[in-house]
């Protein structure tokens, strides 16, 4: 049984974001990065359908530049068993289906049984690459999983639906499922995970596609959100004297004690 | 020459999706903008559905009907609408951003050798120009963004984006049959349910005290509970403090969560992600404590103390206390 995780590096969660010169993206040389966080929970996911049935490997890939390997090398320290890195400077800011263009071709030669991918990506957030990579490998898909089951023969996923509803589906395999993050708890790399994975291996491969193929939308400018609403901000950085005000306004002005 | 826009209604177990309407809203503002016409796209086994939208201006509701379309699955639905598309040719086809068009929509646009523009939250159409915004970064960042090529442009609108009471009513649009062909379907649906029967229905209380991943531990909720209890209201949570298991999921507000609209909604250590916004947005009166003065829950918060929250919320219980004497 072959796993095949397909895993993102992105700035950190709480990184005080700036827009670039050029008004088109984010200032990224300031920003320090880490892993996608559902892709964190398809890793986790993959490695125990894989000591659930006792056997087979975990290959992760990477679509990113250099400072991706660290994505690479701390999902191998976890336990995955070698990884393809494509790597590309150029794909930072790939639409969905020119990042699954590229996936999909460094995934094709696997062959895998399997396909996991987070459900969408905290930078971008566009939520289709898996979906589209699916469709390109021609493989049935599941969205926002947050139950798998492959215990017996047949793949048993439980999805979630809006407003508390969930919903199971038998899938034929080889198939793709995208993760939902709090699937289950993530384990730590430990020590011997982390000596042992200085000896997997890690392949670069090139993108299949050039940058900008396949693009079907252009970002023509990133800014600050405009406010929906005026906030008043209380006690100017004393969070005592903050609070003291809301008391009082929530009482006077907003009436609601 | 693509012309036209396709809207996407959406049903389940028996009813169609509210926010079909603010979508059919989104498609006739940019039809006024580009001065095309808007038709409605129902898929299902019969035309039931289709007849529910007549009431709506549009030049028509195409029913794309299949037996396979009795249920959902993405391999169906992307079937069935990717021929409505092929023989409509449109310049722009518009959907809810709902977890049923996350699951089958980027697959149906992959077939057309796109993605979408995906989950927009506002949109300018004049004048022949249409510019979709959409935003980055769990909500730090917005982007304007505009369609490439001279193919059908597929986008998603985020739930409340447009008003479905907005949508324009019209004179009666005639529905259009139209029988499709559905391959393979790879996967077997089972009934849809219910985790647990809510124990609690947050939507009826006035005060809601909700924590996020900012409250840090466990024990740390008993000073939001105190902070509730103090002003009569319940407890809830962020969607990773229910799944740490710290909080029943009954208590987690949001798109996967409830939907509430108290009086008085207090977001201790919430970022502000637009799943959880979508739940809580209608508030009377929302307070945000943050210690990160760019979270994206300020945005929607009537008044915000930028800080620790473990600093706050002890002298805010105190003061409340003095208060009611
Ligand atoms: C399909 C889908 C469905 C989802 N459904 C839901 C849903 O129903 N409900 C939901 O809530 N989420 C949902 N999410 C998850 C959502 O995207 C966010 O990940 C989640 O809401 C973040 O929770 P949070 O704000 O508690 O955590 P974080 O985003 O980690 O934010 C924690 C915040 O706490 C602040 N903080 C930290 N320490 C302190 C301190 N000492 N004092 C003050 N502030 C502090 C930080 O500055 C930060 O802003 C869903 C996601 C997806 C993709």
């Amino acid at each position: 049984m072959k796993i095949v995780v397909l895993m993102k590096q992105v700035p950190n969660k709480d990184a005080v974001l700036r827009v670039r010169g050029d008004g088109k993206w984010v200032e990224e040389g300031d920003l320090s990065f880490e892993v996608n966080e559902s892709d964190g929970y398809a890793l986790e996911e993959a490695l125990r359908l894989k000591e659930k049935k006792g056997g087979g490997e975990v290959v992760v890939v990477t679509l990113g530049p250099q400072r991706a390997k660290s994505v690479i090398k701390d999902a191998l320290a976890r336990g995955a068993d070698r990884a393809i890195h494509v790597v590309a400077d150029d794909f930072g800011q790939a639409g969905p289906f020119a990042a699954a263009k590229v996936l999909a071709e460094a995934v094709r030669g696997e062959s895998p049984d399997l396909v996991l991918a987070g459900l969408q990506s905290d930078d971008h957030g566009y939520g289709q690459t898996g979906v589209i990579v699916a469709e390109l490998l021609g493989l049935p898909h599941a969205t926002i999983v947050i139950e798998v089951d492959w215990s017996g023969e047949q793949l048993r996923v439980k999805r979630e639906l809006e407003s508390g509803w969930y919903q199971w589906y038998t899938m034929q395999t080889p198939a793709l499922l995208t993760i939902q993050s709090g699937i289950s708890q993530i384990r730590y790399a430990t020590l011997k995970g982390i000596m042992a994975a200085k000896k997997k291996e890690i392949r670069e491969v090139q993108p299949a596609v050039a940058a900008g193929e396949g693009e079907f939308q252009t970002v023509e400018r990133v800014y600050l959100p405009l406010k929906q609403k005026q906030t008043q901000f209380l006690g100017d950085g004393d969070a005592k004297k903050g609070a003291a005000q809301l008391a009082e306004k929530l009482r006077n002005e907003a009436r609601v004690i | 020459m693509s012309n036209g826009i396709l809207v996407f209604i959406e049903h389940r177990q028996g009813a169609i999706n509210k926010t079909s309407f603010e979508a059919v809203a989104a498609a006739q503002q940019l039809g006024a903008g580009t001065g095309q016409e808007v038709t409605a796209v129902v898929l299902g086994a019969d035309p039931q559905h289709a007849n529910e939208v007549t009431g709506f201006k549009l030049a028509g509701v195409v029913s794309a009907e299949n037996p396979k379309l009795a249920d959902y699955t993405p391999d169906a639905y992307a079937d069935a609408f990717e021929q409505v598309v092929r023989a409509r040719n449109p310049a722009f086809v518009i959907f809810p951003h709902t977890y049923l068009v996350r699951d089958f929509a980027p697959k149906l646009a992959a077939r057309f050798g796109k993605g979408l523009i995906s989950d927009c939250i506002r949109m300018k159409a004049e004048g022949g120009s249409v510019v979709f915004a959409r935003r980055l970064f769990q909500g730090k960042m917005d982007a304007d963004v505009t369609a490439r090529g001279e193919v059908t442009a597929f986008a998603t609108f985020q739930s409340g984006a447009y008003r479905g009471d907005q949508a324009e009513r019209g004179g009666g649009a005639s529905v259009e049959s139209l029988p499709v062909e559905v391959g393979e379907v790879r996967m077997q649906p089972e009934a849809p349910f219910q985790e647990v029967k809510q124990a609690v229905d947050l939507s009826k209380t006035d005060v809601i005290v909700a924590v996020g991943r900012g409250i840090k531990s466990q024990e740390n909720i008993a000073l939001a509970q105190k902070l509730a209890e103090l002003l009569g209201g319940d407890i809830a949570a962020s969607r990773p403090i229910c799944d740490a298991g710290w909080l029943p999921i009954d208590r987690q507000i949001g798109s996967s969560g409830q939907t509430v609209a108290p009086k008085l909604y207090i977001a201790l250590g919430i970022s502000g992600a637009i799943q959880h916004l979508v739940g809580m947005k209608n508030a009377g009166t929302i307070v945000a404590v943050n210690k990160d003065p760019e979270a994206p829950i300020f945005d929607i918060a009537d008044y915000g103390i930028v800080g620790d929250l473990f600093e706050v919320v002890p002298t805010l219980t105190d003061e409340i206390q003095k208060l009611k004497g």
